[in-house]
């Protein structure tokens, strides 16, 4: 009862208030015959052995920070979070509060929840953002889920490149399942170096949605202004998935003309954390904000003309429109929020754009190295910016087993998903990676080029 | 309670006008909104209508409704200028907060005068 | 809403950071690249990066003064209800964050994560236990994703058995908006089910609903009136009956802990909110969890990948965890495995540090401290559902020959340094104040709320404009929404205004 603050005398004097006997009086509600289950599970911990314990789960784990050296990316990156962020979560006003349903006690989160929108709409050069979704793969389903809404159903076709990380895909697919949606373009056995002209032709008036990633899954980087053009002529709507540390040195969605970024926040001040909770960002035009899920904060005043905000257009959320609503989300990644506009915050805009270079200049030596290996190459000529993809000559998961012997998390192996690059792995650089760590990777794959 | 005794009411606060074929949210509803912030016309001219058919969707700061077709009819003209300034329904209902026109269309018998509908909303209110 | 009549510029009580930007300032610097450097791609470049600048202590000092216009339940009670803010305890704070936690890649090799495995595959077979049902995935990351995860196995369910004709899904006019969002997702109509005069579900009603058209019900039990169902066993019967299947919405499974299991009672499929149960923080919003528990006959159908055992172990070694895929699974959820470091790892630490017993007494005591709030409140605030409440009960925030309303009692409240409970739902209940006081208060705290509410029932009828203009103690008063909905001011930073000061 280590959290339950009631004396045995606190609680008779309770039950006579009440006008009960016992506690178990209080139950009678629940059928007799399945009452009081005696749960078979391990008897309480104590704090101390309870630290322990998870302590030698965590243990047994490899972890990025000491055990492996990695070079895994894949939708999760492993980025440098400074001390700052965790010391700014760690607030009990913060983490213990719930969604600010009362905004004359909830202004800190309000407020961090606003510069979290701003930073995100300035980040990706949209108008607004919303507080955020669960992660980036849900951000992309919310997104066709707002083109649904936006054309209520009368236009029932999506468009994905089969560039878009693959569990994203099938998180969109997963979510279509009821409503009669089309998705087409993203077959893993078709033309993969085609990049985003080939989806042109598959645009036609009833499109709602055009999906494309930037960089891609591969690590490609395509100014996707024309196909965007071209989803627009057909008055369909683009929406470009997007990894936020890019935007510290590319071009944004915004100036391409997209109608809609999201993505995941996990490289913004997020742990890796065995892939989650990270958060998944939304941002688009201002005059599709009435069909955006999610919830939003506006500025305002108080009865005392201060400036203050408060979740606003909340007519349009499941509490109130319930099946009529564009989905039925009702948190954001509240915490997740507030972490990414504190790293946000703290590096600005010449720390993003240092790490943003840091990735890209590694990336690019660790390429050149890789390729320079006899029998490997770069698969794609494209531009690319912290991932790419290396063409083994030997099936991957041999090569990934060989660098795992010498303490190294390869690359992803990209036959998971794309039956004909079974040879292949995808390879992220972040500036936590060091030279070293780059001319470790280039020696054992050398090595392994010559078993 | 404005409720003009030239419209026809519905069970579901919309008011048609036989003369001109204009439909929109009747007095009572605006106030049960309170404050409206958004409007949606779902329809466009040429479009049929019929009742139980959604011709637009309204959300206010703390409610949201679907406004239905009172009567049959196909559309002739769409209020435009209604999402700009989503006010007009809470200003002016009957109005300039009109939604979309119909043409051709006679009320139907389910659809009440104005003395019927404002007794119809007074027992609403209890 | 208070009219407000302000034309000046309004108050700045804090700046935002683009506000106290100012250029050249970092927060933090990278060491310099260690590679030579290669050309960048000129044509794909951003024009501009519009981030504000500031010192690590600017930054620092901003977030510590926003912490402290937040009220959380650190810093006091927090009753609202269905969203059970009970006291989040700090060694859950250090064991998710534990390197081995936050280090780890969802895309490591399963042989370098065992550790995270395991404890998946351990809180698994604990939340089977709990609830009864023998299949869980973890991978629902709140509880509204978890509903959508649920409707999306019932409807599988019976497509696979070639019923496509279930189209209807039944849904009692006291449930959380999420439940008819959840299902209209996936394209299904929603029959609303009253309740009857004791609070539970209507049974003629509901028989008059089910026909081979339903996919099934959903029900929270104890539902949002904090009642537990009298005829549970009838409605869930009745629903099998036609060939539906029974979703329970676990918001209120605090109360059920070592209770009763809910499959026992004829749920085929619950989802937990691991957030709210197992001392999850709510973050201000977020993140949460929302695990699946289903029935044997819907195992088949949960998401893409679960946690199992793939290689037996021995006396020597331990089983190797690895993922599999159900055979008609419903594809995957989100990305990687759910909310592992912020929910399943607090979880995991809350229910080691319980047991059996400790998760009995959870619930025991949930129930107390609601019975206890509701015996001494309701000569002054009436309660519509007089009987023995679960874990929360609601009553109604109005008095005869008063204007005072639900919302005027909540502002007060602050004014008195709680938090109010949550206002206005359940739907069918007028002026309704939802309270929810957890395991975690004592009763000097439940002593003291009840003075507030007694006194605030007074003030009510002596000096109603007290509450109307409350709070009146807080650093902010009541918010203009209107104006908020109506300028939608969403961003401090529009394309076109570029950033102040840089």
């Amino acid at each position: 009862m280590t959290y339950i603050p009631i004396s045995a005398r606190e609680r008779d004097a309770m039950l006579a208030t009440i006008g009960a006997k016992s506690l178990d009086d209080l139950f009678r509600d629940v059928p007799a015959a399945h009452r009081f289950p005696k749960l078979d599970l391990p008897p309480a911990l104590t704090e101390m052995e309870a630290a322990a314990e998870l302590q030698d789960i965590a243990l047994s784990n490899e972890h990025t920070r000491g055990d492996l050296i990695s070079f895994l990316g894949a939708g999760s990156y492993n980025h440098y979070v400074p001390a700052a962020v965790d010391h700014v979560l760690r607030r009990g006003e913060f983490y213990t509060a719930y969604t600010p349903y009362q905004p004359e006690i909830s202004q800190g989160t309000l407020q961090a929840i606003f510069e979290y929108q701003s930073l995100m709409a300035a980040l990706t050069g949209m108008e607004v953002s919303n507080a955020s979704h669960y992660d980036g793969a849900t951000a992309a389903a919310e997104a066709v889920n707002m083109a649904f809404a936006q054309y209520r159903g009368k236009r029932r076709k999506v468009v994905i490149s089969p560039s878009v990380h693959p569990q994203y895909r099938a998180v969109v697919r997963t979510y279509i399942q009821g409503m009669g949606v089309e998705i087409v373009g993203d077959d893993p056995q078709g033309d993969l170096d085609a990049g985003p002209d080939a989806l042109e032709s598959l645009i036609d008036d009833q499109t709602m949605l055009v999906l494309v990633q930037y960089p891609d899954f591969f690590g490609r980087v395509f100014d996707y202004t024309k196909v965007i053009a071209a989803a627009h002529s057909k008055g369909a709507l683009a929406c470009v998935i997007t990894n936020p540390t890019a935007l510290g040195l590319l071009k944004t969605p915004g100036e391409m003309d997209a109608d809609i970024v999201v993505g995941d926040g996990q490289p913004l001040g997020i742990p890796m954390w065995f892939g989650g909770p990270t958060l998944g960002y939304f941002t688009t035009r201002k005059s599709y904000v009435h069909k955006m899920a999610g919830r939003l904060v506006g500025e305002t005043i108080d009865n005392r003309g201060q400036r203050a905000y408060v979740l606003t257009l909340t007519a349009r959320e499941q509490h109130i429109k319930r099946e009529r609503a564009t989905s039925n989300i009702c948190t954001n990644q509240g915490l997740l929020a507030l972490a990414s506009a504190v790293y946000l915050s703290l590096l600005g805009q010449k720390g993003l754009r240092q790490v943003a270079e840091l990735c890209y200049h590694k990336a690019h030596y660790a390429a050149q190295k890789l390729a320079a290996i006899p029998g490997m190459k770069l698969c794609f000529g494209d531009p690319f910016f912290h991932e790419f993809t290396l063409c083994l000559g030997r099936p991957a998961a041999e090569v990934n087993a060989h660098l795992l012997e010498h303490g190294i998390l390869g690359g992803y192996e990209l036959g998971q998903d794309y039956p004909g690059l079974k040879e292949h792995l995808l390879i992220a650089v972040t500036e936590m990676n060091t030279k070293e760590e780059i001319d470790t990777l280039v020696d054992a794959l050398s090595e392994a080029s010559h078993d | 309670m404005n409720t003009p005794a030239n419209l026809k009411y519905s069970k579901t606060d919309e008011w048609f006008d036989p003369a001109t074929g204009a439909m929109g949210l009747t007095d009572y509803a605006q106030s049960q909104l309170s404050d409206i912030v958004f409007v949606e016309i779902q329809v466009e001219s040429g479009e049929s209508v019929a009742p139980g058919k959604a011709i637009a969707s309204v959300e206010s700061v703390k409610a949201s409704a679907e406004t239905y077709s009172p009567v049959v009819g196909q559309v002739s003209e769409v209020n435009k200028a209604l999402s700009e300034k989503p006010e007009t329904l809470n200003s002016d209902p009957y109005g300039a907060g009109w939604m979309v026109k119909v043409a051709g269309a006679t009320p139907g018998s389910d659809l009440m005068d104005s003395a019927a509908y404002e007794k119809y909303c007074a027992e609403r209110s209890h | 809403m208070t009219e407000t009549t302000v034309a000046v510029s309004p108050k700045i009580v804090e700046p935002t950071i683009f506000d106290l930007s100012s250029t050249g300032r970092t927060g933090v610097t990278f060491p310099e690249p260690d590679v030579p450097l290669a050309k960048l791609p000129t044509s794909l470049l951003r024009k501009d990066l519009p981030l504000p600048e500031l010192a690590e202590v600017d930054v620092i000092r901003h977030y510590t003064r926003l912490s402290t216009f937040n009220y959380g339940v650190d810093s006091g009670f927090y009753p609202l209800g269905s969203c059970t803010m009970k006291y989040n305890p700090k060694i859950n704070e250090d064991t998710c964050r534990l390197p081995g936690f936050l280090f780890t890649h969802p895309l490591q090799p399963v042989e370098t994560v065992q550790g995270n495995l395991a404890l998946m595959y351990q809180l698994q077979e604990w939340l089977q236990e709990i609830s009864g049902f023998p299949a869980i995935t973890l991978q629902p990351a709140a509880g509204a994703h978890g509903e959508f995860t649920g409707v999306l196995i019932m409807r599988a369910y019976h497509r696979a058995r070639g019923d496509a004709k279930r189209i209807k899904m039944l849904i009692p006019d006291s449930a959380h908006g999420t439940n008819p969002a959840s299902a209209g997702m996936t394209g299904l109509q929603i029959v609303q089910i009253p309740s009857d005069a004791r609070g539970n579900v209507d049974l003629e009603a509901l028989k008059a609903a089910c026909d081979d058209t339903v996919l099934g019900m959903m029900l929270t039990n104890p539902n949002t009136l904090g009642l537990f169902d009298e005829h549970i066993l009838d409605v869930t019967k009745i629903v099998h009956d036609c060939g539906g299947l029974m979703y329970g919405d676990g918001a209120n499974l605090n109360a059920l802990l070592g209770i009763v299991r809910p499959a026992e009672l004829g749920f085929d499929i619950m989802h937990f909110n691991l957030h709210k149960t197992f001392a999850v923080p709510h973050g201000g919003g977020g993140p949460g969890s929302g695990p699946v528990g289903v029935a044997a006959h819907l195992a088949d159908f949960l998401p893409a990948p679960l946690v199992d055992i793939v290689e037996e172990g021995s006396d020597d070694t331990p089983p190797l965890f690895g993922f599999v895929t159900p055979k008609q699974s419903i594809g995957r959820m989100k990305a990687f495995h759910g909310h592992f470091g912020g929910g399943m790892v607090r979880a995991f630490t809350y229910i080691a540090m319980h047991g059996p017993d400790g998760l009995k007494d959870i619930s025991q005591y949930a129930v107390l401290n609601a019975n206890y709030l509701m015996a001494r409140l309701r000569k002054a605030y009436h309660v519509p559902f007089d009987r023995t409440c679960m874990h929360e009960f609601v009553a109604e925030g109005r008095f005869e020959g008063s204007d005072v309303r639900a919302l005027d009692v909540a502002k007060r409240l602050m004014d008195y340094g709680f938090h109010p409970p949550t206002n206005y739902f359940p739907l069918i209940v007028h002026e309704a104040l939802m309270i929810e006081p957890t395991e975690t208060e004592n009763k000097d705290t439940l002593d003291a709320f009840v003075d507030a509410l007694l006194k605030i029932a007074e003030e009510a009828k002596s000096q109603p404009s007290l509450l109307h203009d409350a709070p009146l103690t807080t650093k902010f008063g009541r918010m203009d929404e209107v104006k908020a909905a109506r300028e939608l001011v969403l961003c401090c930073w529009l394309p076109e205004n570029g950033i102040a000061d840089i």
